[in-house]
């Protein structure tokens, strides 16, 4: 993509540790546009975090990038010095960690947090610091009297939404967000949601979302990458994964939370748990939790194929046996069985 | 079996911590709550943060002491239980399974000898190898196989999933009538919660067990409980069959939760004015808690504080204006049907658990 404001190419994070080291991302290619709103899921330990952290240059040992590039803007930032990401950090990009009540300094009011960053890229004056301040505060709907709160003094959604307005003190043209909301209960979850895509149409900044909630991002994502071991298992517009999901992890992932909607159905969730990065198994990474493997899966690697605009890394869907994706499509909403739900 | 065999009830439970210092203020973390758990029943507590739901588990598991209010565990107060054999035995009756997997278990320790452990406090007659064979069975009957294995393993051996399989796989091993879950899914990955949801469904048929799952995950609480209460601001605002409490919810607050719930299947245009601001609950005074976040607050909420109305056979809601006094309300679904000759309960009477019959 030419107009991408972030291209990643053949991104790899190796883990090094005293045995062999352990593949995090593996091998992972993908842009995104300006203004964009890119989902990233899968479970624990899929790398999908260490994958947002490659990319933010904030990775620390024994993690670290074994390949590929990370084009911000054009420019390679795997390459550069700590100095030259010092002064892209924060006013072109910036990240909004997990856990709000770790990310913030719990002896600093919320006032003195955002004036070092303000002065760490060079803002001196008290009054700019206090304006611009006052105003991020007052677009994620805090009442800029917080300004000389504690981090203790606010609840869970409001600490979430003074890092969002931390993210936002340099109008960065990306927000890098790691599980923002995991901490907070649905109603406050939902509420941070829609202010983050209010914000991303007024401010029109691009987003890459980490959660390991499918359903989290099915309203408010563009597009949708799939991890699974390292690796992207399926990549497309969200709305066509949600329709008709093409690898069976993400099905799996799909069926794996009860609705509040339609019949009570049984649901079985994922058999098994991820693979151990150190010791893959071989053939598909997936295979051995798949319950659409064949012998095939154990012994070939698949790639990312091509199929209607989606990439998806599943045999199924390989080009020479492209009989086999009507077959899955039909089948990649298994039937569940019915639970006497009213018994 | 019979509606009157309540295993655990409360009556009009309170809880009230003191913040402050001197000039001190009271915090109402539960207050006035009745409510019932019935035999092989699994009821789910839902509510968002700081809606007091655990404190209402801290409460039946006796690590508070309430302000007021009582708490009858198959027929006995709470409050008799003088001797520390008689509070060992509540504890083994009423275990409880705590949300984060990662740190209730000690790392330093096998599972065996932290099963071992609970074993010779909780079931003294067994010996050693009874002790085993009973800690193998448990963990099977949580689907933790092979279990002779499971038992030399560390903690930091196992997934998070595993590790709150643990967690109920202890608590079964007490012999236990009631199982206090607070939030035990909430930690695991999406993918993994349902396991562990199944699990808990399986020791109410198979082992007959009766759990209170609190939860602020309301889809997951119609997926696994027989009934549900919703808690907001330390007050029991809505309480019915599951189903029919998601079909159909009375309160305000109940619907706030459900359009909260992301959901794929759903396509309904996002929005949401409300910012998932939690409860004042430090002095709260009289009133309905929910008002200021209410759509449909009116005059009579800001002053006088609602009491928990019969709407429906086996359901109540706490609603000035959607389940007023003295008017039961009819059921569009035709689920369940209006007595006519029954007035609604005007007090804030301990509602008698409905489970809903079977075939219905």
């Amino acid at each position: 993509m030419a107009d991408a404001i972030l291209e990643v190419h053949g991104l790899s994070v190796e883990y090094l540790t005293r045995r062999e080291p352990a593949h995090a991302v593996d091998n992972v290619s993908v842009d995104l546009a300006p203004g964009e709103f890119l989902g990233i899921v899968g479970e624990s330990g899929c790398g999908k975090s260490t994958l947002l952290f490659a990319i933010a240059q904030l990775l620390s040992p024994p993690a670290e990038i074994s390949g590929g590039e990370v084009l911000f803007k054009g420019k390679n930032m795997v390459q550069m010095t700590e100095r030259q990401l010092r002064t892209v950090r924060w006013k072109d990009y910036s990240v909004v960690m997990q856990s709000a009540m770790n990310a913030l300094n719990p002896v600093k009011s919320i006032a003195a947090q955002f004036a070092d960053a303000m002065r760490a890229h060079g803002t001196r004056s008290k009054s700019d610091i206090a304006a611009r301040s006052r105003e991020v505060l007052a677009l994620v709907g805090i009442d800029p009297v917080h300004l000389s709160s504690f981090p203790h003094q606010l609840s869970g959604g409001m600490r979430q939404r003074a890092m969002i307005a931390m993210a936002l003190l340099f109008s960065p043209e990306l927000i890098l967000m790691d599980e923002p909301t995991s901490a907070l209960d649905v109603v406050a979850q939902r509420s941070l949601m829609v202010q983050i895509k209010e914000l991303q149409r007024e401010l029109g900044f691009a987003i890459i979302f980490v959660t390991h909630d499918m359903s989290l991002v099915s309203h408010f994502s563009d597009r949708l990458v799939v991890m699974y071991a390292g690796q992207v298992a399926e990549l497309g517009p969200t709305r066509e994964v949600f329709d008709a999901p093409m690898h069976p992890y993400t099905s799996g992932l799909l069926d794996a939370f009860p609705s509040i909607y339609g019949p009570k159905v049984h649901l079985d969730g994922i058999p098994g748990s991820p693979p151990d990065l150190g010791a893959l198994p071989s053939g598909c990474r997936f295979n051995p939790r798949c319950s659409r493997s064949t012998a095939a899966c154990s012994t070939t690697v698949p790639e990312l194929y091509e199929v209607g605009g989606r990439t998806v890394r599943c045999l199924l869907h390989a080009p020479e046996r492209s009989d086999a994706v009507a077959g899955l499509r039909e089948g990649s909403r298994p039937m569940t069985v019915e639970a006497g739900s009213d018994a | 079996m019979p509606e009157t065999s309540a295993l655990l009830e409360t009556r009009a439970l309170t809880k009230h911590f003191r913040i402050g210092g001197m000039r001190g203020h009271n915090l109402h973390a539960v207050d006035n709550l009745s409510l019932s758990i019935g035999e092989r029943e699994i009821v789910a507590l839902v509510g968002e943060s700081g809606s007091g739901k655990s404190t209402v588990a801290r409460l039946l598991a006796m690590v508070y002491r309430p302000t007021s209010g009582e708490i009858v565990f198959r027929g006995r107060p709470l409050g008799d239980l003088r001797s520390r054999r008689d509070v060992l035995g509540y504890r083994s009756e009423v275990p409880m399974v705590f949300q984060d997997p990662f740190s209730s278990l000690n790392p330093s320790h096998t599972i065996g000898h932290v099963m071992g452990r609970g074993l010779k406090l909780h079931r003294r007659e067994l010996g050693r190898k009874e002790r085993d064979a009973e800690a193998e069975h448990v963990l099977e009957s949580v689907g933790l196989v092979p279990a002779r294995q499971v038992l030399g393993k560390y903690p930091y051996e196992m997934s998070g999933g595993q590790r709150q399989r643990i967690g109920f796989a202890q608590a079964l091993s007490y012999r236990p009538k009631l199982i206090l879950a607070d939030e035990p899914v909430s930690m695991l990955d999406v993918s993994i919660r349902v396991g562990l949801l199944n699990v808990m469904a399986r020791l109410r048929d198979e082992q007959g067990v009766s759990l209170l799952y609190i939860t602020h995950d309301i889809a997951s609480a119609r997926y696994v409980s027989d009934r549900v209460l919703v808690m907001y601001g330390g007050h029991l605002v809505e309480q019915g069959p599951s189903e029919e409490v998601l079909h159909d919810p009375v309160h305000p607050y109940t619907k706030l939760l459900l359009s909260a719930v992301p959901d794929p299947r759903a396509r309904i245009a996002i929005s949401s004015a409300d910012i998932g601001e939690p409860p004042r609950v430090v002095d709260p005074g009289e009133g309905c808690r929910f008002r200021r976040r209410c759509p449909v607050a009116q005059e009579i909420c800001s002053h006088v504080t609602p009491m928990l109305v019969e709407c429906a056979p086996g359901r109540a809601a706490a609603c000035h204006v959607t389940a007023p006094t003295g008017a039961t309300r009819t059921q569009p679904t035709g689920a369940t049907r209006t007595q006519p000759g029954m007035p609604p309960t005007s007090t804030q009477a301990h509602v008698e658990p409905a489970r809903p019959a079977p075939g219905a």
